[in-house]
C-alpha cells in the first residue's frame, strides 16, 4: 500500500490564507454572528466569460483549486473530489426565489444549473479540461473527510497519482436567516477572540474553500503524510475520547506521540462539550489548537483546520491566535484533528511530517 | 426607440450578468452572439424569458430567436412591433 501525502494546499477563508507564502501573519479580527470571506482578485483567476455565471462559492473553489494546483507545480490532476455540505446555495435560493416570486412563471435558466451541488466540481474540471474521476460528497459536516477518505484509498492502491481534494461551502442571505430563526447562528455578534468563551448557543457561521492536492509520491515540497480518517455520523459524547484513543492505537500510536490536537470548538455552548474530555482529561498535556475563530463555522470547515495542520507541519510554526492552551512543543511531527458538528458527524485524522 | 434600446442594454447586462460591461459599450449593430458579445445558447433562453416577463411577448419557434436576437436594433425593432405589455 502507497503513503499519501499533502503536496500543495489552496485557502479562501475569512483570512488572507488566499496568499501561499504567508500564514497567518495578519490575522483579521471579526466581531459579528457571521462571517465572509475575504476574497482574491478572481479576475487574476477566472476569465470574466466563465466567471459571469459563477456564484461566490463557485468562484471560491475555482480559485482555491487553482492556487492549490500552482503550489503543486501540476497543470493536471487525475481526479478532482470535493465536499460540500450545502452546495451551491446562492443559487439554488436564487432560483428557487424566482419560482416564489414570479408564481412559478418566467424561470430562467442559468441558476438552476449552476445551483447542484457539483456544479464546483464540475466548473474546475472544465476549467482544467480534465476527464477523470470526478465526484462530489454532500455528507454534511462530514463531506471534506469524505473526499479525504475517497482520495487517500484510490492513492494507496496506487489507481490515481494526483488527486485534487476539497471543501467549500458559500453563505447564502435565506439559509442564514432560516439558522438564525433555529438558533444554530449565535443571536449576539461575537468578538474572534472571545468565541469560546460567549455562553451562548449556535455558531458564528463562517464560509470559505479550502483545496488541496494530495498524492502517492512525495516532494521536497510536500506538506504532510495523511496516516488516518475515520468518520463517524454519531457517537455519544462518553465515547468521544476512547474512540480517538482507539483511533490512536489502530495506527501504532499513543497520546504522547501527540504534539498538537486540532479541535473545532465553535462556541456553541450546547455541543463544545464533545471536546470537553479531550481537553482537560485524555489530551491535557498536549499543546492545543483551534481555528473556528478565524473561519467561522460551515460544514466544511474542518478543512481549514485541515489547512492548519498542513502549514503547522511544513512551516514548524504555530501562530499564537490558534493556540488553545499553555503546553507548547519546540517541534512538531503529529497532529491529530477532531471535528464534530452540533454533536453529529465525527471526524477524526491524523497527519504526520514528512 | 434609443430610451428602449438603452433599456434593452441594461436589462441584458444584468440579466447575463456581463460584470465589466456598460449600456455604452454595446453599441446598437453589434452581434449579440457569435463574434460579438459572445453570447451562447444559455443567454439566448434567458432573453426569450426577458422577452416574455418585461414585454409580454411568447416566442413559440425557437428559430425566431435567431434573427430577432441578432443585436439591440433587431431586438428593439421586434419588441416594438409586439409588445403587449
Amino acid at each position: 500500500m502507497k503513503q499519501v501525502y499533502i503536496n500543495s494546499v489552496g485557502s479562501i477563508s475569512a483570512q488572507k490564507t488566499f496568499d501561499n507564502d504567508s500564514f497567518l501573519e495578519d490575522v483579521v479580527g471579526y466581531e459579528d454572528n457571521v462571517i465572509s470571506v475575504i476574497d482574491p482578485n478572481y479576475k487574476d483567476y477566472i476569465p470574466p466569460a466563465a466567471a459571469r455565471r459563477m456564484a461566490k462559492g463557485i468562484k471560491m473553489g475555482v480559485v482555491a483549486s487553482k492556487i492549490a494546483l500552482q503550489d503543486a507545480g501540476l497543470e493536471n490532476v487525475d481526479a478532482i473530489i470535493t465536499g460540500t455540505g450545502m452546495g451551491c446555495v446562492r443559487d439554488s435560493e436564487k432560483f428557487v426565489s424566482a419560482i416564489i416570486d414570479n408564481d412559478e412563471q418566467y424561470l430562467t435558466p442559468t441558476s438552476f444549473i449552476q445551483s447542484t451541488h457539483n456544479t464546483v466540481g464540475g466548473q474546475i474540471a472544465l476549467e482544467l479540461q480534465c476527464k477523470g474521476y470526478n465526484f462530489t460528497y454532500v455528507h454534511a459536516s462530514n463531506s471534506f473527510e469524505s473526499t479525504l477518505l475517497d482520495a487517500k484509498l484510490q492513492l494507496e492502491n496506487d489507481e490515481e497519482k494526483n488527486i485534487l481534494i476539497g471543501g467549500v461551502d458559500e453563505l447564502g442571505d435565506h439559509t442564514v436567516a432560516i439558522h438564525k430563526l433555529i438558533n444554530h447562528i449565535k443571536p449576539e455578534a461575537v468578538k474572534s477572540s472571545n468565541l469560546l468563551d460567549s455562553g451562548t448557543e449556535g455558531a458564528v457561521f463562517g464560509e470559505g474553500a479550502n483545496f488541496f492536492v494530495l498524492s502517492n509520491e512525495k516532494k521536497a515540497s510536500s506538506y504532510a503524510n495523511i496516516i488516518g480518517v475515520k468518520l463517524y455520523n454519531t457517537l455519544p459524547k462518553a465515547e468521544v475520547s476512547q474512540t480517538a484513543l482507539d483511533f490512536l492505537a489502530e495506527n501504532n500510536l499513543d497520546v504522547k506521540d501527540i504534539d498538537i490536537l486540532i479541535l473545532g470548538n465553535n462556541g456553541d455552548i450546547k455541543f463544545d462539550d464533545f471536546y470537553t474530555d479531550l481537553q482537560s482529561k485524555t489530551f491535557h498535556n498536549n499543546q492545543q489548537v483551534y481555528y473556528k475563530h478565524l473561519c467561522g463555522e460551515f460544514n466544511t470547515a474542518s478543512s481549514f483546520g485541515f489547512w492548519l495542520a498542513s502549514k503547522i507541519l511544513k512551516t514548524q510554526t504555530i501562530p499564537d491566535v490558534v493556540k488553545l492552551n499553555k503546553v507548547e512543543n519546540s517541534s512538531y511531527k503529529t497532529i491529530l484533528l477532531y471535528n464534530q458538528y452540533r454533536g453529529e458527524n465525527h471526524s477524526f485524522t491524523l497527519l504526520k511530517q514528512c | 426607440m434609443d430610451a428602449l434600446k438603452q433599456e434593452l442594454k441594461e436589462n441584458i447586462i444584468e440579466q447575463l450578468n456581463l460584470e465589466d460591461m456598460s449600456p455604452d459599450d454595446i453599441a446598437n449593430d453589434d452581434m449579440l452572439f457569435g463574434d460579438g458579445l459572445g453570447l451562447d445558447s444559455i443567454d439566448a433562453l434567458e432573453l426569450i424569458v426577458m422577452l416574455d416577463k418585461s414585454y409580454g411577448i411568447k416566442l413559440t419557434d425557437p428559430k425566431e430567436g435567431r434573427a430577432i436576437f441578432e443585436s439591440i436594433n433587431t431586438m428593439a425593432a421586434y419588441i416594438t412591433e409586439h409588445r403587449t405589455k
